[in-house]
């Protein structure tokens, strides 16, 4: 029999070999020929593709993710953890004989049929060279591949992020803050604007060109850029877990979740709920006749119709219900304590980042601003700045705490949080919400809070430190916004440090891939 | 080779150690005497963050404590044999020979190659055999040197 591995390990000095001498040793003892990968640190010299191809099962031996098991896909596969490999290489290889000789010979056809569809990208890519990739590693405990689903989901969410975000701010940098009312209309610092636009699902350039010039295009297309930002994270998350038939559901799930207000916290869940519907369909055992159309149109199809419906209804709804629940809290609340109403509006605008619950405090400060009240917005504002400066200063300040994606990620943040956009904290709340978004509410809450006790005022709905010319008492208010952004970046560093230790105690928990580990 | 990765100076017959971070410090402090570790605190912390991802433990009674760090000058093996055993987290027992491997952070991978076929040879109950009754240190290097980095 034919056999391939792929042996991996967090440092890729020992383990990695160790694997590979073991289960070449226990190949050769039970007659099989075996080619193995060894991804450690003196390089991985890829299996060719035609001994892939010729191969009857493939082993990986991996406490870290495997870099491009696209490769692999369709073959019949066992995993283990790296010192199973060094253990009991022989019980490895028996396994890899039973894989391949339970290949159901009535579902052979099928397979063979969906292969083609299934490894179309990777070898359209040329052999060797990644498709899409994700930083799950097979056989960890469910907290572990929990945060690598997200993790993954992250990864290809960031570039959106960054390119949007940075363009939006260049934009207000180069055609002044108003740009935004510019393009959608509204009124800022006593000047209405027609809307340019009335959406960015459908939209001519002239008329934007037209109000806000150069600019405004810049706007416009960072929008869009945006708009992706919570379809690709639900898409990529759902990817991760089930690969290439969970993109379609979780695309879809993210659609949702940005269509009904949800946010990222909702595509968060679109993604899991997509990810998790497909894993269970693929478990299904068919009819031989339907097996070759389950991957294509079968699960695809049922997933996205499941995936959808539920979104719509267990999250759009109760999404809905709340915001407006919200929205009357918030006016009922009217006559309050200035710094608390200024704390809770933080709290708000940090809790999901541009989400619903950070929409309905902006919205409330948007109608203040209307109707004279200027401390609202400069509060507002002031605490949707924190969040990405606050990731991006811990980021730096303890590198080791945060995976590179996060540490591209906080390299954009800095811009991102001068201007007003929020969103540029998503990739870290993204990929660990429980430490991060509490982390963050934190800071914007003190933020909210002095911004309002300081009495600091906004004429601006919008712009960020852009539009300081703008604000009232801005050293205050620029001293509002560092207190939040030092009590956030403390309570990141402090939470995620707490983990760090944490895998010591929990022995049984296997690789405690805390960080995304690099070439190991 | 220039620079042996193993010499008589990095080997210790008959170690005595409570623990596997008192044992990884001893085996650290004889590649810290031979410059071969610039700093030690800085090394074992390395060194421990490889094993609390997961104990470097393997059945057979091997304890192989390893890391590529900043504070590694050269590819280096240091060796040691421990009659009452160390626990390295193998399921199968206490380790009794403990290999620690050092890897500079940035290694080329002509000297991780060296290291990549000696993790082989470790697999071996030959090799194992052969170090756990090596009469002395001298006898220890030429073993690995005649196993890994060739005649």
């Amino acid at each position: 029999m034919k056999l391939v591995a792929v042996t991996s390990c967090p440092t890729g000095i020992a383990h990695t070999y160790m694997a590979a001498e073991s289960i070449e040793q226990a190949a050769k003892a039970a007659g099989h020929s075996i080619t193995v990968e060894t991804q450690g640190a003196a390089g991985a010299e890829p299996i060719p593709a035609d001994v892939i191809a010729a191969a009857d099962a493939v082993i990986f031996a991996a406490d870290v993710e495997v870099r491009d098991h696209e490769r692999f896909a369709g073959k019949p596969l066992v995993t283990a953890p790296v010192k199973r490999a060094i253990n009991d290489g022989p019980a490895l290889i028996a396994e890899a004989v039973q894989a391949a000789e339970n290949r159901p010979a009535a579902s052979a056809a099928a397979v063979a049929a969906a292969e083609p569809a299934a490894t179309q990208p990777a070898s359209a890519a040329g052999p060797g060279q990644a498709g899409l990739t994700t930083k799950v590693d097979q056989g960890a405990g469910l907290g572990t591949r929990l945060r690598q689903w997200l993790m993954t989901g992250v990864s290809y969410m960031i570039p959106f992020v960054a390119a949007g975000g940075i363009l939006i701010a260049i934009s207000f940098i180069i055609g002044g803050p108003q740009v935004a009312t510019k393009v959608f209309g509204g009124t800022f610092h006593g000047h209405t604007y027609p809307a340019a636009v009335t959406g960015i699902e459908s939209f001519t350039i002239a008329p934007v060109l037209h109000a806000a010039g150069i600019a405004g295009v810049l706007f416009l297309i960072g929008k869009v850029a945006f708009f992706m930002l919570v379809p690709v994270l639900a898409g990529f998350i759902a990817f991760a877990m089930a690969d290439r038939m969970g993109l379609v559901p979780g695309f879809v799930a993210g659609l949702v979740a940005t269509a009904t207000g949800a946010g990222f916290l909702g595509g968060l869940i679109g993604g899991l709920l997509a990810g998790a519907i497909v894993m269970a369909l693929k478990r299904l055992k068919v009819p031989r006749a339907f097996a070759g159309i389950m991957p294509v149109v079968v699960i695809p199809l049922v997933s996205t119709a499941v995936t959808g419906v539920i979104m719509f209804v267990a999250v759009g709804r109760p999404v809905a219900a709340a915001t407006t629940g919200l929205t009357n809290w918030l006016h009922g609340l009217s006559g309050t304590n200035a710094a608390v109403l200024g704390l809770l509006l933080g709290a708000m605008m940090a809790f999901d980042l541009g989400g619903p619950v950070n929409k309905v405090a902006y919205t409330f400060a948007l109608a203040s601003l209307a109707s004279g009240d200027t401390t609202i917005m400069a509060a507002v504002m002031a605490a949707g700045m924190t969040p990405p400066i606050a990731c991006a200063l811990a980021s730096v300040v303890r590198k080791q705490l945060f995976s590179p994606a996060e540490r591209t990620a906080g390299e954009a943040a800095w811009l991102l949080g001068l201007s007003f956009i929020t969103e540029g904290a998503i990739p870290f709340a993204a990929g660990d919400p429980l430490r991060v978004i509490p982390s963050l509410m934190a800071g914007s809450a003190v933020t909210g809070a002095l911004s309002m006790a300081f009495g600091a005022t906004s004429l601006a709905p919008h712009g960020g430190i852009w539009v300081i010319g703008l604000i009232g008492k801005p050293g205050l208010w620029t001293a509002a916004i560092a207190a939040g952004i030092g009590v956030s970046a403390a309570c990141l560093i402090a939470l995620k440090s707490l983990r760090h230790t944490a895998p010591a105690t929990s022995a049984v928990s296997l690789p405690g891939t805390t960080r995304v580990p690099v070439g190991a | 080779m220039t620079t042996p990765i193993i010499t008589p100076d990095f080997v210790d017959l008959r170690l005595e150690a409570a623990s596997r971070q008192a044992a990884t410090r001893r085996l650290a402090q004889l590649l810290v005497g031979q410059g071969r570790v610039t700093d030690l605190d800085g090394f074992l912390a390395d060194v421990t963050a490889r094993e609390q991802q997961m104990p470097t433990g393997i059945e057979g009674g091997i304890g192989i404590p390893h890391a590529r760090s900043a504070f590694v000058t050269e590819p280096t093996l240091a060796f040691a044999r421990s009659t009452a055993g160390v626990d390295f987290g193998a399921a199968d027992g206490p380790a009794h020979l403990i290999f620690l491997i050092a890897a500079p952070e940035g290694g080329g991978s002509q000297h991780m190659t060296i290291l990549a076929a000696l993790a082989r040879r470790l697999v071996h109950a030959s090799f194992r055999e052969a170090l756990a009754t090596a009469p002395d240190a001298q006898t220890v290097v030429d073993i690995v040197s005649k196993e890994v980095v060739g005649p």
